[in-house]
Protein backbone atom coordinates (compact mmCIF):
# COMPACT_ATOMS: atom_id res chain seq x y z
CA UNK A 1 0.00 0.00 0.00
CA UNK A 2 1.39 3.03 -0.75
CA UNK A 3 2.22 6.12 1.73
CA UNK A 4 -0.66 8.37 0.69
CA UNK A 5 -2.94 5.62 0.61
CA UNK A 6 -2.22 4.67 4.62
CA UNK A 7 -2.37 8.20 5.34
CA UNK A 8 -5.72 8.91 3.78
CA UNK A 9 -7.04 5.33 6.25
CA UNK A 10 -5.59 7.09 8.94
CA UNK A 11 -7.13 10.72 7.95
CA UNK A 12 -10.31 8.93 7.96
CA UNK A 13 -9.96 7.00 10.94
CA UNK A 14 -9.03 10.65 12.68
CA UNK A 15 -12.90 11.70 10.90
CA UNK A 16 -14.97 8.81 12.09
CA UNK A 17 -15.14 7.99 8.33
CA UNK A 18 -15.13 4.09 7.40
CA UNK A 19 -11.25 3.36 7.26
CA UNK A 20 -9.97 -0.39 6.95
CA UNK A 21 -6.51 1.41 9.20
CA UNK A 22 -6.43 -1.00 11.83
CA UNK A 23 -5.90 -3.92 9.52
CA UNK A 24 -2.38 -1.71 8.59
CA UNK A 25 -1.45 -1.44 12.72
CA UNK A 26 0.94 -4.20 13.87
CA UNK A 27 0.44 -5.32 17.34
CA UNK A 28 -2.32 -6.47 20.35
CA UNK A 29 -3.43 -3.33 20.99
CA UNK A 30 -4.15 -1.44 17.46
CA UNK A 31 -8.13 -0.25 19.01
CA UNK A 32 -6.45 1.59 21.90
CA UNK A 33 -3.07 3.16 20.16
CA UNK A 34 -5.59 3.91 17.07
CA UNK A 35 -7.78 5.85 20.47
CA UNK A 36 -5.43 8.10 21.73
CA UNK A 37 -5.19 9.49 18.27
CA UNK A 38 -8.71 9.93 17.83
CA UNK A 39 -9.27 11.39 20.68
CA UNK A 40 -6.18 13.69 20.72
CA UNK A 41 -7.12 15.42 17.16
CA UNK A 42 -10.98 16.28 18.83
CA UNK A 43 -9.30 17.19 22.41
CA UNK A 44 -6.85 19.70 20.51
CA UNK A 45 -9.25 21.47 18.46
CA UNK A 46 -11.71 22.07 21.38
CA UNK A 47 -9.23 23.39 23.52
CA UNK A 48 -8.21 25.46 20.43
CA UNK A 49 -12.00 26.88 20.57
CA UNK A 50 -11.94 27.37 23.87
CA UNK A 51 -9.12 29.49 24.01
CA UNK A 52 -9.96 31.36 20.89
CA UNK A 53 -13.97 31.70 22.34
CA UNK A 54 -12.67 32.03 25.77
CA UNK A 55 -15.89 34.93 26.91
CA UNK A 56 -18.14 32.54 25.12
CA UNK A 57 -17.31 30.03 26.58
CA UNK A 58 -17.88 31.39 29.79
CA UNK A 59 -21.43 32.63 28.92
CA UNK A 60 -22.60 29.48 27.10
CA UNK A 61 -21.39 27.01 29.84
CA UNK A 62 -18.99 23.91 29.81
CA UNK A 63 -21.67 21.55 28.17
CA UNK A 64 -23.43 24.00 25.82
CA UNK A 65 -19.67 25.12 24.23
CA UNK A 66 -18.40 21.82 24.15
CA UNK A 67 -21.25 20.44 22.28
CA UNK A 68 -21.54 23.04 19.61
CA UNK A 69 -17.64 22.95 19.29
CA UNK A 70 -17.76 18.95 18.69
CA UNK A 71 -20.32 19.92 16.40
CA UNK A 72 -18.17 22.52 14.31
CA UNK A 73 -15.66 20.11 15.14
CA UNK A 74 -17.44 17.13 12.93
CA UNK A 75 -18.46 19.30 10.06
CA UNK A 76 -15.54 21.64 9.77
CA UNK A 77 -12.10 19.63 9.63
CA UNK A 78 -9.04 21.73 10.20
CA UNK A 79 -7.33 22.76 6.67
CA UNK A 80 -4.31 25.88 7.70
CA UNK A 81 -1.14 24.72 8.64
CA UNK A 82 -1.92 27.59 12.04
CA UNK A 83 -4.46 26.62 14.31
CA UNK A 84 -4.78 30.21 14.85
CA UNK A 85 -6.95 29.92 11.45
CA UNK A 86 -9.32 26.98 12.97
CA UNK A 87 -12.78 28.55 13.95
CA UNK A 88 -13.58 31.33 11.79
CA UNK A 89 -16.85 30.06 10.92
CA UNK A 90 -17.56 28.97 14.51
CA UNK A 91 -19.39 32.54 14.80
CA UNK A 92 -21.56 31.03 11.79
CA UNK A 93 -22.61 27.50 13.17
CA UNK A 94 -23.61 29.51 16.22
CA UNK A 95 -26.14 31.64 14.79
CA UNK A 96 -27.77 28.26 13.23
CA UNK A 97 -27.52 26.41 16.42
CA UNK A 98 -29.33 29.61 18.70
CA UNK A 99 -31.39 31.25 16.25
CA UNK A 100 -33.46 32.96 18.95
CA UNK A 101 -30.12 33.94 20.81
CA UNK A 102 -28.15 36.13 18.47
CA UNK A 103 -25.97 37.30 21.55
CA UNK A 104 -24.19 34.06 21.23
CA UNK A 105 -22.90 34.07 17.84
CA UNK A 106 -22.40 38.06 18.39
CA UNK A 107 -20.06 37.02 21.64
CA UNK A 108 -18.35 34.59 19.38
CA UNK A 109 -17.45 37.15 16.36
CA UNK A 110 -16.41 39.77 19.54
CA UNK A 111 -14.04 37.02 20.56
CA UNK A 112 -12.61 36.06 16.97
CA UNK A 113 -12.29 39.68 15.76
CA UNK A 114 -10.08 40.01 18.77
CA UNK A 115 -7.76 37.34 18.54
CA UNK A 116 -7.25 37.97 14.68
CA UNK A 117 -6.50 41.68 16.08
CA UNK A 118 -4.06 40.43 18.53
CA UNK A 119 -1.28 39.00 16.42
CA UNK A 120 -2.51 41.14 12.95
CA UNK A 121 -0.18 43.23 10.88
CA UNK A 122 1.49 46.52 12.70
CA UNK A 123 0.68 49.98 11.33
CA UNK A 124 1.34 53.40 12.50
CA UNK A 125 -1.42 55.70 12.90
CA UNK A 126 -1.62 59.20 11.88
CA UNK A 127 -1.91 62.20 14.44
CA UNK A 128 -4.06 65.41 14.03
CA UNK A 129 -0.52 66.97 13.01
CA UNK A 130 -0.33 64.65 9.71
CA UNK A 131 -3.42 65.93 8.20
CA UNK A 132 -2.44 69.65 7.13
CA UNK A 133 -0.98 68.29 3.67
CA UNK A 134 -4.49 66.65 3.20
CA UNK A 135 -6.36 67.40 -0.08
CA UNK A 136 -9.85 66.50 1.42
CA UNK A 137 -11.55 66.81 -2.12
CA UNK A 138 -9.89 63.68 -3.12
CA UNK A 139 -9.24 61.79 0.29
CA UNK A 140 -9.40 58.26 0.89
CA UNK A 141 -8.64 56.58 4.38
CA UNK A 142 -6.81 53.61 5.19
CA UNK A 143 -7.53 52.24 8.21
CA UNK A 144 -5.15 50.04 10.86
CA UNK A 145 -4.97 46.53 9.11
CA UNK A 146 -6.18 45.01 12.27
CA UNK A 147 -9.72 46.92 12.26
CA UNK A 148 -12.82 44.84 11.41
CA UNK A 149 -16.39 45.83 11.76
CA UNK A 150 -19.74 44.47 12.08
CA UNK A 151 -23.39 44.93 13.17
CA UNK A 152 -24.46 43.99 16.33
CA UNK A 153 -28.32 43.50 17.76
CA UNK A 154 -27.74 42.30 21.29
CA UNK A 155 -25.70 43.53 24.06
CA UNK A 156 -22.96 41.45 23.31
CA UNK A 157 -20.28 44.32 23.87
CA UNK A 158 -21.53 44.51 28.05
CA UNK A 159 -21.80 40.64 28.34
CA UNK A 160 -18.16 40.65 27.00
CA UNK A 161 -16.75 43.41 29.35
CA UNK A 162 -18.47 41.70 32.58
CA UNK A 163 -17.15 38.34 31.54
CA UNK A 164 -13.70 39.95 31.15
CA UNK A 165 -13.54 41.66 34.46
CA UNK A 166 -15.41 38.33 36.08
CA UNK A 167 -18.55 40.02 37.34
CA UNK A 168 -21.84 38.92 36.77
CA UNK A 169 -22.78 39.55 33.05
CA UNK A 170 -26.08 41.01 32.38
CA UNK A 171 -28.70 39.34 31.18
CA UNK A 172 -29.00 39.32 26.94
CA UNK A 173 -31.13 41.95 25.71
CA UNK A 174 -31.88 43.24 22.36
CA UNK A 175 -30.51 46.89 21.61
CA UNK A 176 -33.11 49.88 21.11
CA UNK A 177 -30.89 50.81 18.08
CA UNK A 178 -28.99 49.24 15.11
CA UNK A 179 -25.62 49.73 16.30
CA UNK A 180 -21.77 47.99 15.35
CA UNK A 181 -18.97 47.04 16.92
CA UNK A 182 -15.23 48.05 15.20
CA UNK A 183 -12.39 45.90 16.88
CA UNK A 184 -8.78 46.71 16.50
CA UNK A 185 -5.20 46.84 17.82
CA UNK A 186 -3.75 49.77 19.37
CA UNK A 187 -0.22 49.33 19.67
CA UNK A 188 -0.15 45.73 21.55
CA UNK A 189 -3.57 45.74 22.92
CA UNK A 190 -6.75 44.47 21.06
CA UNK A 191 -9.60 46.53 21.95
CA UNK A 192 -13.21 47.17 20.74
CA UNK A 193 -15.69 49.40 20.80
CA UNK A 194 -19.36 50.18 20.23
CA UNK A 195 -20.72 52.53 17.43
CA UNK A 196 -23.92 53.47 16.29
CA UNK A 197 -25.47 53.30 12.62
CA UNK A 198 -23.92 56.68 11.59
CA UNK A 199 -20.31 55.70 12.40
CA UNK A 200 -20.64 51.86 11.22
CA UNK A 201 -22.10 53.58 8.12
CA UNK A 202 -19.26 55.79 7.22
CA UNK A 203 -16.82 53.66 8.38
CA UNK A 204 -18.09 50.99 5.84
CA UNK A 205 -18.15 53.40 3.20
CA UNK A 206 -14.83 54.56 3.41
CA UNK A 207 -13.05 50.55 3.96
CA UNK A 208 -14.94 49.82 0.82
CA UNK A 209 -13.38 52.74 -1.12
CA UNK A 210 -15.88 55.69 -0.99
CA UNK A 211 -13.60 58.98 -0.71
CA UNK A 212 -13.64 61.93 1.94
CA UNK A 213 -15.83 63.96 -0.32
CA UNK A 214 -18.14 61.15 -0.87
CA UNK A 215 -18.75 60.38 2.42
CA UNK A 216 -19.46 64.37 3.14
CA UNK A 217 -22.28 64.26 0.44
CA UNK A 218 -24.21 60.98 1.51
CA UNK A 219 -24.02 62.67 5.34
CA UNK A 220 -25.17 66.00 4.09
CA UNK A 221 -28.05 64.02 2.35
CA UNK A 222 -29.12 62.35 4.92
CA UNK A 223 -28.62 64.43 7.75
CA UNK A 224 -28.30 68.13 6.28
CA UNK A 225 -25.59 70.23 6.02
CA UNK A 226 -25.46 71.31 9.59
CA UNK A 227 -25.51 68.16 11.12
CA UNK A 228 -23.26 66.43 8.34
CA UNK A 229 -20.51 68.64 9.23
CA UNK A 230 -20.59 68.29 13.17
CA UNK A 231 -20.90 64.44 12.80
CA UNK A 232 -17.81 64.37 10.22
CA UNK A 233 -16.14 66.48 12.91
CA UNK A 234 -17.02 63.88 15.56
CA UNK A 235 -15.88 60.69 13.34
CA UNK A 236 -12.44 61.82 11.87
CA UNK A 237 -11.54 63.00 15.78
CA UNK A 238 -12.48 60.10 17.37
CA UNK A 239 -10.48 58.00 14.85
CA UNK A 240 -7.71 59.38 15.43
CA UNK A 241 -7.45 59.19 18.77
CA UNK A 242 -8.55 55.79 18.75
CA UNK A 243 -5.45 55.05 16.45
CA UNK A 244 -7.44 53.89 13.68
CA UNK A 245 -6.41 55.95 10.55
CA UNK A 246 -3.15 55.22 9.22
CA UNK A 247 -3.23 57.30 6.12
CA UNK A 248 -5.40 59.82 4.75
CA UNK A 249 -4.48 60.68 1.10
CA UNK B 1 21.50 24.75 0.60
CA UNK B 2 24.59 27.10 1.10
CA UNK B 3 25.12 26.27 4.47
CA UNK B 4 25.25 22.53 5.28
CA UNK B 5 27.13 22.20 8.81
CA UNK B 6 24.96 23.14 12.07
CA UNK B 7 27.69 23.95 14.98
CA UNK B 8 27.40 22.50 17.86
CA UNK B 9 26.39 24.60 20.74
CA UNK B 10 26.77 23.28 24.05
CA UNK B 11 23.90 24.88 26.41
CA UNK B 12 20.60 24.19 28.93
CA UNK B 13 17.46 26.03 27.35
CA UNK B 14 13.82 26.47 28.22
CA UNK B 15 10.76 26.45 25.94
CA UNK B 16 9.46 30.06 25.75
CA UNK B 17 5.78 30.10 26.71
CA UNK B 18 3.33 33.23 26.98
CA UNK B 19 2.77 32.57 31.10
CA UNK B 20 6.77 34.01 31.29
CA UNK B 21 7.37 36.26 28.73
CA UNK B 22 7.45 39.20 31.17
CA UNK B 23 9.49 37.45 33.85
CA UNK B 24 11.66 35.93 30.99
CA UNK B 25 12.71 39.99 29.84
CA UNK B 26 12.66 41.42 33.63
CA UNK B 27 15.20 38.64 35.22
CA UNK B 28 18.61 37.87 34.58
CA UNK B 29 17.65 34.24 33.83
CA UNK B 30 20.31 31.44 33.84
CA UNK B 31 19.47 29.78 30.68
CA UNK B 32 21.82 29.51 27.68
CA UNK B 33 19.05 29.51 25.00
CA UNK B 34 15.10 29.76 24.85
CA UNK B 35 12.95 27.84 22.00
CA UNK B 36 9.89 28.85 21.03
CA UNK B 37 7.42 27.27 18.62
CA UNK B 38 7.84 28.68 15.23
CA UNK B 39 3.97 28.70 14.57
CA UNK B 40 2.91 31.04 16.92
CA UNK B 41 5.13 33.39 15.78
CA UNK B 42 5.03 32.71 11.77
CA UNK B 43 1.85 35.84 12.55
CA UNK B 44 1.43 39.35 11.01
CA UNK B 45 2.67 41.30 13.98
CA UNK B 46 1.34 42.17 17.41
CA UNK B 47 2.82 41.29 20.72
CA UNK B 48 4.70 37.37 20.06
CA UNK B 49 6.99 38.87 17.71
CA UNK B 50 7.93 42.17 19.74
CA UNK B 51 8.05 39.77 22.85
CA UNK B 52 10.19 37.51 20.55
CA UNK B 53 12.32 40.12 19.29
CA UNK B 54 13.02 41.27 22.62
CA UNK B 55 13.88 37.99 23.86
CA UNK B 56 16.48 37.27 20.50
CA UNK B 57 18.31 40.83 21.86
CA UNK B 58 18.97 38.81 24.86
CA UNK B 59 19.32 35.00 24.04
CA UNK B 60 20.06 32.63 21.27
CA UNK B 61 16.86 31.03 20.22
CA UNK B 62 16.04 27.64 18.92
CA UNK B 63 12.78 27.64 16.12
CA UNK B 64 10.34 24.25 16.86
CA UNK B 65 7.63 23.98 14.38
CA UNK B 66 4.27 21.07 14.73
CA UNK B 67 3.24 22.27 11.21
CA UNK B 68 5.95 21.30 8.53
CA UNK B 69 4.44 17.59 7.95
CA UNK B 70 7.70 16.02 7.20
CA UNK B 71 6.20 12.92 6.17
CA UNK B 72 3.12 14.10 4.29
CA UNK B 73 2.81 12.05 1.00
CA UNK B 74 1.79 14.51 -1.14
CA UNK B 75 4.46 16.90 0.11
CA UNK B 76 5.00 20.34 1.98
CA UNK B 77 3.36 23.62 1.54
CA UNK B 78 5.66 26.25 -0.45
CA UNK B 79 3.59 29.19 1.48
CA UNK B 80 4.49 27.24 5.21
CA UNK B 81 7.70 27.26 4.30
CA UNK B 82 8.34 30.94 2.77
CA UNK B 83 6.73 32.04 6.61
CA UNK B 84 9.13 29.65 8.33
CA UNK B 85 11.91 30.78 5.88
CA UNK B 86 10.95 34.94 6.78
CA UNK B 87 10.68 33.97 10.35
CA UNK B 88 14.13 31.96 10.59
CA UNK B 89 15.69 35.37 8.57
CA UNK B 90 13.90 37.47 11.26
CA UNK B 91 15.57 35.44 14.04
CA UNK B 92 18.63 33.79 12.62
CA UNK B 93 18.36 31.18 14.97
CA UNK B 94 20.56 28.03 16.28
CA UNK B 95 18.64 25.93 13.63
CA UNK B 96 15.26 24.81 12.50
CA UNK B 97 13.62 21.72 13.92
CA UNK B 98 10.51 19.91 13.57
CA UNK B 99 8.85 16.25 13.79
CA UNK B 100 9.48 12.81 12.02
CA UNK B 101 5.63 12.88 11.60
CA UNK B 102 2.81 13.65 9.25
CA UNK B 103 0.18 16.39 10.20
CA UNK B 104 -2.68 16.05 7.38
CA UNK B 105 -2.98 15.20 3.60
CA UNK B 106 -4.61 16.87 0.84
CA UNK B 107 -6.13 19.94 2.55
CA UNK B 108 -6.23 17.93 5.59
CA UNK B 109 -4.34 19.00 9.07
CA UNK B 110 -4.75 17.41 12.31
CA UNK B 111 -2.49 19.33 14.31
CA UNK B 112 -1.17 16.31 15.96
CA UNK B 113 1.93 14.68 15.22
CA UNK B 114 0.53 11.41 13.20
CA UNK B 115 2.78 8.30 13.16
CA UNK B 116 4.72 7.39 9.95
CA UNK B 117 5.64 3.57 8.64
CA UNK B 118 9.55 3.49 9.21
CA UNK B 119 9.83 1.72 5.57
CA UNK B 120 11.22 2.24 2.26
CA UNK B 121 8.69 3.93 0.95
CA UNK B 122 8.38 6.56 3.95
CA UNK B 123 11.57 7.20 3.93
CA UNK B 124 11.97 7.97 0.28
CA UNK B 125 8.72 10.55 0.69
CA UNK B 126 10.53 12.36 3.54
CA UNK B 127 13.77 12.49 2.45
CA UNK B 128 12.48 14.34 -0.60
CA UNK B 129 10.26 16.61 1.74
CA UNK B 130 13.89 16.93 3.82
CA UNK B 131 15.33 18.17 0.96
CA UNK B 132 12.62 20.37 -0.30
CA UNK B 133 12.29 21.74 3.31
CA UNK B 134 16.34 22.80 3.61
CA UNK B 135 16.04 23.94 0.07
CA UNK B 136 13.21 26.17 1.25
CA UNK B 137 14.85 27.36 4.11
CA UNK B 138 18.59 27.57 2.70
CA UNK B 139 20.10 25.52 5.87
CA UNK B 140 19.63 22.16 7.14
CA UNK B 141 17.26 21.33 10.17
CA UNK B 142 16.94 19.41 12.94
CA UNK B 143 14.29 16.23 12.79
CA UNK B 144 12.62 15.13 16.23
CA UNK B 145 11.59 11.45 17.34
CA UNK B 146 7.75 11.83 18.37
CA UNK B 147 6.22 9.60 21.01
CA UNK B 148 3.63 6.95 19.23
CA UNK B 149 1.06 4.84 19.97
CA UNK B 150 0.50 2.76 17.11
CA UNK B 151 3.22 0.55 14.88
CA UNK B 152 2.61 -0.38 11.41
CA UNK B 153 2.71 -3.65 10.06
CA UNK B 154 4.96 -1.82 6.99
CA UNK B 155 7.30 -1.37 8.99
CA UNK B 156 10.76 -2.29 7.83
CA UNK B 157 12.96 -0.64 10.03
CA UNK B 158 13.70 0.70 14.13
CA UNK B 159 12.68 4.34 14.61
CA UNK B 160 16.43 4.80 15.20
CA UNK B 161 17.67 3.04 12.43
CA UNK B 162 15.22 5.44 9.95
CA UNK B 163 16.34 8.48 11.40
CA UNK B 164 20.07 7.03 11.43
CA UNK B 165 19.37 6.73 7.38
CA UNK B 166 17.73 9.99 6.92
CA UNK B 167 20.92 11.55 8.15
CA UNK B 168 22.73 10.18 5.65
CA UNK B 169 20.52 10.81 2.96
CA UNK B 170 19.75 14.96 3.33
CA UNK B 171 22.30 16.09 5.88
CA UNK B 172 19.54 16.84 8.11
CA UNK B 173 20.18 16.85 12.18
CA UNK B 174 18.16 15.43 15.00
CA UNK B 175 16.63 16.39 17.89
CA UNK B 176 16.39 13.60 20.67
CA UNK B 177 13.42 13.90 22.61
CA UNK B 178 14.40 11.40 25.73
CA UNK B 179 10.81 11.45 27.27
CA UNK B 180 9.47 10.55 23.65
CA UNK B 181 12.11 8.25 23.58
CA UNK B 182 11.25 6.42 26.60
CA UNK B 183 7.34 6.77 26.07
CA UNK B 184 7.63 5.16 22.66
CA UNK B 185 10.07 2.29 24.22
CA UNK B 186 7.39 1.63 26.99
CA UNK B 187 4.55 1.75 24.03
CA UNK B 188 6.15 -0.88 21.87
CA UNK B 189 8.15 -2.62 24.03
CA UNK B 190 12.05 -1.48 22.64
CA UNK B 191 15.02 -1.07 24.68
CA UNK B 192 15.13 2.58 25.10
CA UNK B 193 18.93 2.47 25.99
CA UNK B 194 19.16 0.57 22.17
CA UNK B 195 17.98 3.67 21.02
CA UNK B 196 20.19 6.09 22.42
CA UNK B 197 23.17 3.62 20.67
CA UNK B 198 21.40 3.39 17.81
CA UNK B 199 21.45 7.34 16.43
CA UNK B 200 24.39 8.73 15.11
CA UNK B 201 25.12 10.95 18.23
CA UNK B 202 27.28 13.45 16.16
CA UNK B 203 24.05 14.41 14.36
CA UNK B 204 22.14 15.35 17.36
CA UNK B 205 22.19 18.87 18.03
CA UNK B 206 19.68 19.31 20.65
CA UNK B 207 17.48 17.44 23.40
CA UNK B 208 14.42 17.93 24.97
CA UNK B 209 13.70 16.77 28.30
CA UNK B 210 9.84 16.71 29.42
CA UNK B 211 7.41 14.49 31.39
CA UNK B 212 4.45 12.45 30.18
CA UNK B 213 1.36 11.13 31.74
CA UNK B 214 0.22 7.05 32.18
CA UNK B 215 -2.70 6.78 29.87
CA UNK B 216 -5.46 3.05 29.74
CA UNK B 217 -2.28 0.64 29.07
CA UNK B 218 0.11 2.82 27.90
CA UNK B 219 2.53 6.49 28.20
CA UNK B 220 0.94 9.29 26.94
CA UNK B 221 3.30 11.88 25.39
CA UNK B 222 1.33 15.05 27.41
CA UNK B 223 4.57 17.45 28.30
CA UNK B 224 2.74 18.02 31.37
CA UNK B 225 4.24 16.80 34.12
CA UNK B 226 8.00 17.51 35.50
CA UNK B 227 10.45 15.23 33.75
CA UNK B 228 10.30 12.26 35.91
CA UNK B 229 12.57 9.89 36.95
CA UNK B 230 12.98 7.15 34.65
CA UNK B 231 13.44 10.44 31.68
CA UNK B 232 16.66 11.56 33.70
CA UNK B 233 18.12 8.19 33.84
CA UNK B 234 17.62 7.99 30.16
CA UNK B 235 19.37 11.75 29.76
CA UNK B 236 22.56 10.64 31.79
CA UNK B 237 22.69 7.49 29.50
CA UNK B 238 22.50 10.30 26.26
CA UNK B 239 24.54 12.37 27.73
CA UNK B 240 27.04 9.55 27.86
CA UNK B 241 26.56 8.97 24.31
CA UNK B 242 26.05 12.01 23.55
CA UNK B 243 29.04 14.37 24.80
CA UNK B 244 28.45 17.68 24.73
CA UNK B 245 25.12 18.85 23.36
CA UNK B 246 22.21 21.76 23.96
CA UNK B 247 19.52 20.47 26.07
CA UNK B 248 16.27 21.98 27.28
CA UNK B 249 12.66 21.28 29.11
CA UNK B 250 9.96 21.36 27.34
CA UNK B 251 6.76 22.05 29.02
CA UNK B 252 3.71 22.95 26.93
CA UNK B 253 0.44 22.47 29.31
CA UNK B 254 0.08 22.52 32.80
CA UNK B 255 3.13 25.39 32.57
CA UNK B 256 4.07 25.88 36.75
CA UNK B 257 6.44 28.98 38.20
CA UNK B 258 9.14 29.88 35.85
CA UNK B 259 11.39 28.99 39.33
CA UNK B 260 10.16 25.00 38.95
CA UNK B 261 11.61 24.92 35.33
CA UNK B 262 14.72 26.81 36.25
CA UNK B 263 15.43 23.98 38.68
CA UNK B 264 14.88 21.44 36.03
CA UNK B 265 17.27 23.35 33.43
CA UNK B 266 19.97 23.32 36.73
CA UNK B 267 19.22 19.56 37.12
CA UNK B 268 19.97 18.81 33.18
CA UNK B 269 22.82 20.86 33.54
CA UNK B 270 24.36 19.06 36.54
CA UNK B 271 23.39 15.54 35.33
CA UNK B 272 25.38 16.41 31.75
CA UNK B 273 28.33 18.03 33.78
CA UNK B 274 28.65 14.69 35.91
CA UNK B 275 28.95 12.61 32.74
CA UNK B 276 31.39 14.82 30.71
CA UNK B 277 33.28 14.52 34.25
CA UNK B 278 33.06 10.76 34.38
CA UNK B 279 33.87 10.75 30.91
CA UNK B 280 37.28 12.70 30.97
Amino acid sequence: MSLLELQRQFRDHLLDAPSPIADRIDGDSTADGLAVYHHAYRAQLVACLGDTYEKLWAWLGDDAFRAAAERYIAAHPPQSWTLSDYGSAFPAVLAELYPDDPDVAELASLDWTLRRAFDGEDASPITAGDLAAVDWETARFRFTPTLQIFPIRTNCAAIWNALALDETPPAATCLAEPAAIRVWRRELAPQFSSMDACEYDSLSRLQEGANFSELCAHLGDTLGEAEATLTIGQLLGRWLQDELVIAIA
Amino acid sequence: MPESIIPPFQGYGLGLRPPHYQEVLARDLPVDFFEVISENFMVKGGRPLTMLDAVRERYPVALHGVSMSIGSADGLRPEYLQRLKTLADRVQPLWVSDHLCWTGIEGFNSHDLLPLPYSEAAMETVCANVHQAQEALQRPILIENPSSYVAFADDEMTEWGFLTELCRRTGCYLLLDVNNIYVSAVNHGFDPLAYIAGVPAERVRQVHLAGHSQGRGRLIDTHDQPVPDPVWALYKAASRRLGPVAAMIERDDDIPPLDDLLAEVALARGYAANAEACAA
